[in-house]
C-alpha cells in the first residue's frame, strides 16, 4: 500500500534515471534509497487518494474521445444490430446463445463442437495485447480498457457536477452540508443510472434484446439477468466511480505483465529531463537562463493525469500512456513560446539518442520493429488459419452411437437386429433433405428408423434434418439370417447443390461374437 | 506480560511474549480480512435462526424459515410433478393407440416411461430389457401376449399370471412328467426343434406333439398369441433351446410371473411403459404405420427448433 504513497511524493533526487532498468521498475529507482526508512513506518492502512484530474483539451485527448465514443457505441448498441438469417435462426447480428448452445457474430454461427473457433479468437486476442504492447505499448491501457474508458466517463460526470479539479478538490475537503450532500447524491445516481445501464447492455448479448429489455422490465427475465446486471451495476459502480486508477495499479494484472514486456524500444510517454532539466519558474528562468531547463514546474501534466501521477519521475506503473500530459504540455509550451513535445510519445533508445545531440525522430518509426512483425505475422497466421477454416467447414454431420445393452437382438426368423443412435446435423438455417445410406453389409441387410418403418426398410431412406439443428436418429439395421458383418459405415449425404457426406465406420455385433 | 514494547526497526508493538530470545510482533490484520471474519460471525447468526443449527436431545433446533432436506426434496419433487402435470395429461386423454399420431407426445411417453422401466422392469427384464432366461426380452419381434400397444399396456396393467388380478393374462401347460416316459420326452424336443429347422425329426416325435401339444401350439408350432401361446417354430427360446431345454420345459413347465402394475403404478405411468416397451423395436401393429405416416416435423421456428436436440 505503500506505493500511492510514493506515487504521489516526488523523488528527492528529480531528476529522472536513465537506467533502464530502474526507470521500468515501479518508481525512480533512487528514490527507494532515500524512502525505505519512511516505508517501513508507513501504517499499513494507506488512504487512498482521489485524483481530481483537470480539464484539458488537445489532439490526443480528441483521439480519446473519438475512442470512447466508439468503443462505448459498440458496446451498447451492438446487440440492437438485426440481422435477417431467414426463419429458422435468431435475428439478432451478434447473439451467444447459451441456452440454445450457437454463439452468432453477423455471419458467423459457431456450434459447441466447433469451440476452437472461439478458443483461437481468445489467442488472437492475447497475442494482439503482445502486439499492440508492442507496437504502441501501453495503448490498450491509455484509450481502449473499459476501466480506462468508464474511468473516464465517470471523471466527466464529477466534472459536470462539480466543477474543474480546483472545485472538486475543495469540495472534497468541504464538511457535509446539505448542499454538498444534495449534490453528492445526485451524482452518484448519475453513476448508478451509468453504472446500470452498463450491467443492462451486457445481458443484451445474450437473449435477442428487444425481448429481453421487454422482459426484464415486466419482471419475467431469468433471475441469472437480474443477478447479472446487478453484479455488473455493482462492479461498474464501484470501480469506476471510486476504485479508478487503484484498479491499474494494484487490482489488475495487465499493467504487470506489461512492465515486463516493454523495453528500450518501447513506445511509452516521457518526460524528455535533459531538456526540461533543471526545473523553473518562468522568473527564475528569465533571472538565470543558463541554469534552468524548459520545464516551468506548472505541474498541469500532474493536474490533468487521470491516474494521478508525475510522469516526470519516469515509466511507472501508474502510467496508463493515456497522453493527456502531452496536450497539456504542448499547450503550456506553446504559451511560453517553447517547442513542443517535452512531454511526449518516445522510446527510451531515442530518448538516449536525443539526449546525445541526435534529432527527434516521428514516432510512427517506432512501430516497425522485428518482434511486432513477429506478432503480427503469428496474430494474423492464426487468424488466416480461423478463416480458413471457418470458409471449409462442413455443414453436415454424423455421429454414430452403437446400442451396448443389449449389443444385438436375435428375432424370430433368425435374422440379427442392432441398433444405434444417430445424431444428424444440419447446421444450415433451413432443413435439409438427406440420405442416410448402409455402406458395405452384404446383400439382404436393411435399416429402418422411426421415420421409415419395417415394413419400407432399405439400405437408404431421405431424412429431413430440421434448420440449424441435431436430429437425433434411432435406426436399426437388420442382417437375415446365415449372414454375417463385421464393420460398416453410415453415409449421410446432403441432397442439395451442396452435397456434403459424412460417413462415420461402425461395427455389427452377432450372436458368438463375445464368445 | 509486561514485556510490550515497540520493535525498532519495524516500528510495531510486540506481543510481549518471548521465548529464547525469539518475540514476536503484533501485526494487525489485514482489515479486509478482519471485516470478513465479521461478516461470517454475523452470517453465523442469522443462520442460527434462519436454519437448524443446534443439536438438541433427538433434533436439531427447527430455524425460523422450518427449512429442511426431506422438505426441499419435497419441494423439488412437487415441482417435477408440476412441471409434467401438462404433459402427463394430454398423455392421460390419448388413447394409446393414438400416441404416435403425434410423435412429440409418443417422444415423452417413450422418455417417461424408459424412466420408469429402469425403476420398476429393470429388475427382471434387465437395464436394456434384453431380460433373462425366463423373463422375456422386451426387444425383439416375439410376443407372448402380443406386441401391439395396446396389448402391452393390458399386460403390464393386469400382469400375468398374477391372482390378484381378475383380468391378469393366465395360461398354463400341463407337465408330461409322469403322462410321458423320457424317451418320449426327447422325441418330442426333437420334434420342436426341427419345426425350426434344427434338430432330428421323428415319426413318433411327430405323432406325440400331435397328439399332445398341437391343439395348443398349432401343427406348426405357431403358437397362439391371444393365449399366450408360445411359438415354438422361431429363434427365440424363453427357457432355453437346447434339446435338455425343451426337454426340461415339456416334463415340468415353469411358468413367469409378473405383477399387475395398476395396484403400484397409475394409469400414465403404464401407458409410458407401453410406449417405451413398444419402442425398443419390435412393437407390432399399425403403430409403426402411423408413425411414418407423421412427418417428422421440421420445427416452424426458432423456439421449437431449440427443442430438437441442439448440441454437436
Amino acid at each position: 500500500m505503500a506505493d500511492s504513497d510514493q506515487l504521489e511524493r516526488p523523488a528527492p533526487d528529480a531528476r529522472p534515471q536513465r537506467d533502464w532498468a530502474a526507470a521500468l521498475g515501479t518508481q525512480a529507482g533512487t528514490a527507494r534509497k532515500a524512502i525505505e526508512p519512511d516505508l517501513l513506518r508507513t501504517d499499513l492502512y494507506v488512504k487512498g487518494k482521489t485524483v481530481h484530474n483537470k480539464r484539458i483539451d488537445g489532439p490526443l485527448r480528441r483521439f480519446k474521445w473519438a475512442v470512447m465514443l466508439v468503443t462505448l457505441t459498440i458496446y451498447y448498441a451492438l446487440p440492437w444490430i438485426r440481422w435477417d438469417r431467414g426463419p429458422y435462426a435468431p435475428d439478432q447480428a451478434v447473439l451467444v446463445d447459451l441456452a440454445g448452445r450457437r454463439f452468432y457474430m453477423f455471419d458467423i454461427e459457431i456450434w459447441p463442437h466447433e469451440f476452437y473457433f472461439v478458443a483461437g479468437l481468445l489467442i488472437m486476442a492475447g497475442i494482439g495485447l503482445f502486439l499492440v504492447t508492442s507496437a504502441v505499448g501501453r495503448a490498450w491501457c491509455g484509450y481502449a480498457c473499459p476501466q480506462t474508458v468508464w474511468t473516464d466517463v465517470f471523471q466527466h460526470v464529477d466534472r459536470f457536477f462539480d466543477g474543474d479539479r480546483n472545485a472538486r478538490m475543495k469540495l472534497d475537503a468541504a464538511p457535509w452540508t446539505a448542499a454538498k450532500t444534495v449534490r453528492r447524491l445526485a451524482k452518484w445516481s448519475v453513476y448508478l443510472a451509468i453504472a446500470f445501464w452498463t450491467g443492462g447492455a451486457w445481458i443484451m448479448y445474450f437473449a435477442d434484446a428487444p425481448t429481453l429489455t421487454r422482459d426484464f422490465w415486466s419482471g419475467e427475465a431469468a433471475p441469472v439477468a437480474y443477478a447479472t446486471v446487478a453484479v455488473l451495476t455493482g462492479t461498474t459502480f464501484w470501480l469506476g466511480g471510486f476504485m479508478r486508477e487503484q484498479v491499474c495499479i494494484y487490482m489488475c494484472p495487465w499493467p504487470r505483465i506489461q512492465t515486463a514486456m516493454l523495453d528500450e524500444k518501447s513506445l511509452i510517454v516521457t518526460y524528455k529531463d535533459w531538456r526540461g532539466e533543471e526545473r523553473g519558474s518562468l522568473k527564475k528562468a528569465a533571472k538565470h537562463p543558463e541554469r534552468y531547463g524548459d520545464c516551468i514546474d506548472c505541474q498541469l501534466c500532474v493536474a490533468v493525469c487521470p491516474t494521478g501521477v508525475d510522469i516526470r519521475n519516469g515509466q511507472q506503473i501508474g502510467c496508463i500512456t493515456c497522453g493527456l500530459c502531452i496536450d497539456a504540455c504542448d499547450r503550456v509550451m506553446r504559451e511560453v513560446g517553447r517547442p513542443r513535445g517535452l512531454i511526449d510519445y518516445a522510446t527510451l533508445e531515442q530518448c538516449e539518442a536525443e539526449a546525445a545531440g541526435a534529432p527527434a525522430q516521428p514516432a510512427w518509426k517506432a512501430l516497425l520493429r522485428f518482434r511486432t512483425l513477429v506478432y503480427l505475422g503469428v496474430w494474423s497466421a492464426i487468424g488466416a488459419g480461423l478463416l480458413f477454416a471457418l470458409g471449409t467447414r462442413a455443414h453436415t454431420g454424423l455421429t454414430v452411437a452403437q446400442d451396448r445393452n443389449p449389443p444385438f437382438m436375435l428375432l424370430k426368423d433368425g435374422s440379427v437386429r442392432n441398433a444405434y443412435t444417430l445424431r444428424l446435423r444440419n447446421m444450415e438455417a433451413r432443413p435439409r433433405a438427406m440420405t442416410l445410406a448402409l455402406e458395405g453389409l452384404p446383400a439382404g441387410a436393411v435399416m429402418w428408423t422411426e421415420a421409415v418403418s419395417l415394413e419400407n426398410a432399405a439400405r437408404a431412406q431421405s431424412v429431413t434434418v430440421p434448420a440449424n439443428a441435431t436430429q437425433v436418429l434411432r435406426a436399426y439395421v437388420m442382417l437375415p439370417p446365415g449372414s454375417h458383418a463385421d464393420g460398416f459405415a453410415f453415409r449421410l449425404t446432403s441432397d442439395d447443390e451442396q452435397g456434403e457426406t459424412a460417413r462415420v465406420e461402425t461395427t455389427f455385433a452377432m450372436p458368438g461374437d463375445d464368445q | 506480560m509486561a514485556n510490550k514494547r515497540i520493535d525498532e526497526p519495524t516500528g510495531t508493538e510486540t506481543v510481549g511474549h518471548e521465548w529464547d530470545g525469539i518475540e514476536e510482533l503484533n501485526t494487525p490484520l489485514p482489515r479486509w480480512w478482519l471485516y470478513t471474519f465479521y461478516a461470517t460471525i454475523a452470517f453465523a447468526a442469522v443462520y442460527v435462526v434462519l436454519y437448524p443449527a443446534w443439536p438438541m436431545i433427538d433434533r436439531a433446533t427447527g430455524g425460523t424459515l422450518g427449512w429442511s432436506s426431506r422438505g426441499q426434496l419435497a419441494a423439488e419433487m412437487r415441482a417435477a410433478d408440476a412441471a409434467r402435470a401438462g404433459i402427463r395429461a394430454e398423455i392421460a386423454a390419448t388413447p394409446i393407440e393414438a400416441l404416435p399420431a403425434n410423435p412429440q407426445l409418443m417422444q415423452a411417453a417413450v422418455a417417461g416411461g424408459a424412466a420408469a422401466f429402469k425403476v420398476n422392469c429393470a429388475a427382471c427384464h434387465g437395464a436394456g430389457a434384453a431380460g433373462a432366461p425366463g423373463y422375456p426380452n422386451l426387444n425383439d419381434d416375439d410376443w407372448l401376449w402380443g406386441g401391439t400397444l395396446s396389448d402391452i399396456q393390458t399386460t403390464i396393467t393386469h400382469g400375468v399370471r398374477w391372482d390378484a388380478a381378475p383380468e391378469t393374462r393366465i395360461n398354463l401347460m400341463p407337465a408330461f412328467d409322469g403322462m410321458l416316459d423320457s424317451a418320449e420326452l426327447d422325441a418330442i424336443a426333437g420334434h420342436v426343434l426341427s419345426l425350426n429347422g434344427k434338430g432330428k425329426p421323428s415319426a413318433a416325435g411327430a405323432q406325440l406333439y400331435a397328439d399332445n401339444c398341437a391343439a395348443c401350439h398349432g401343427p406348426g408350432g405357431g403358437g397362439m398369441a391371444a393365449m399366450g401361446v408360445p411359438a415354438l417354430n422361431d429363434a427365440i427360446w424363453l427357457f432355453g433351446g437346447s434339446a435338455a431345454d425343451i426337454k426340461r420345459q415339456v416334463g415340468n413347465p415353469r411358468h413367469g410371473v409378473m405383477p399387475a402394475w395398476k395396484d403400484r403404478l397409475d394409469p400414465v405411468t403404464i401407458k409410458m411403459l407401453a410406449a417405451f416397451v413398444h419402442s425398443r423395436g419390435g412393437g407390432q401393429g399399425p403403430a409403426p404405420a402411423a408413425a411414418a405416416a407423421a412427418p417428422q416435423a421440421p420445427a416452424p421456428d426458432v423456439a421449437s427448433a431449440k427443442k430438437a436436440e441442439s448440441d454437436g
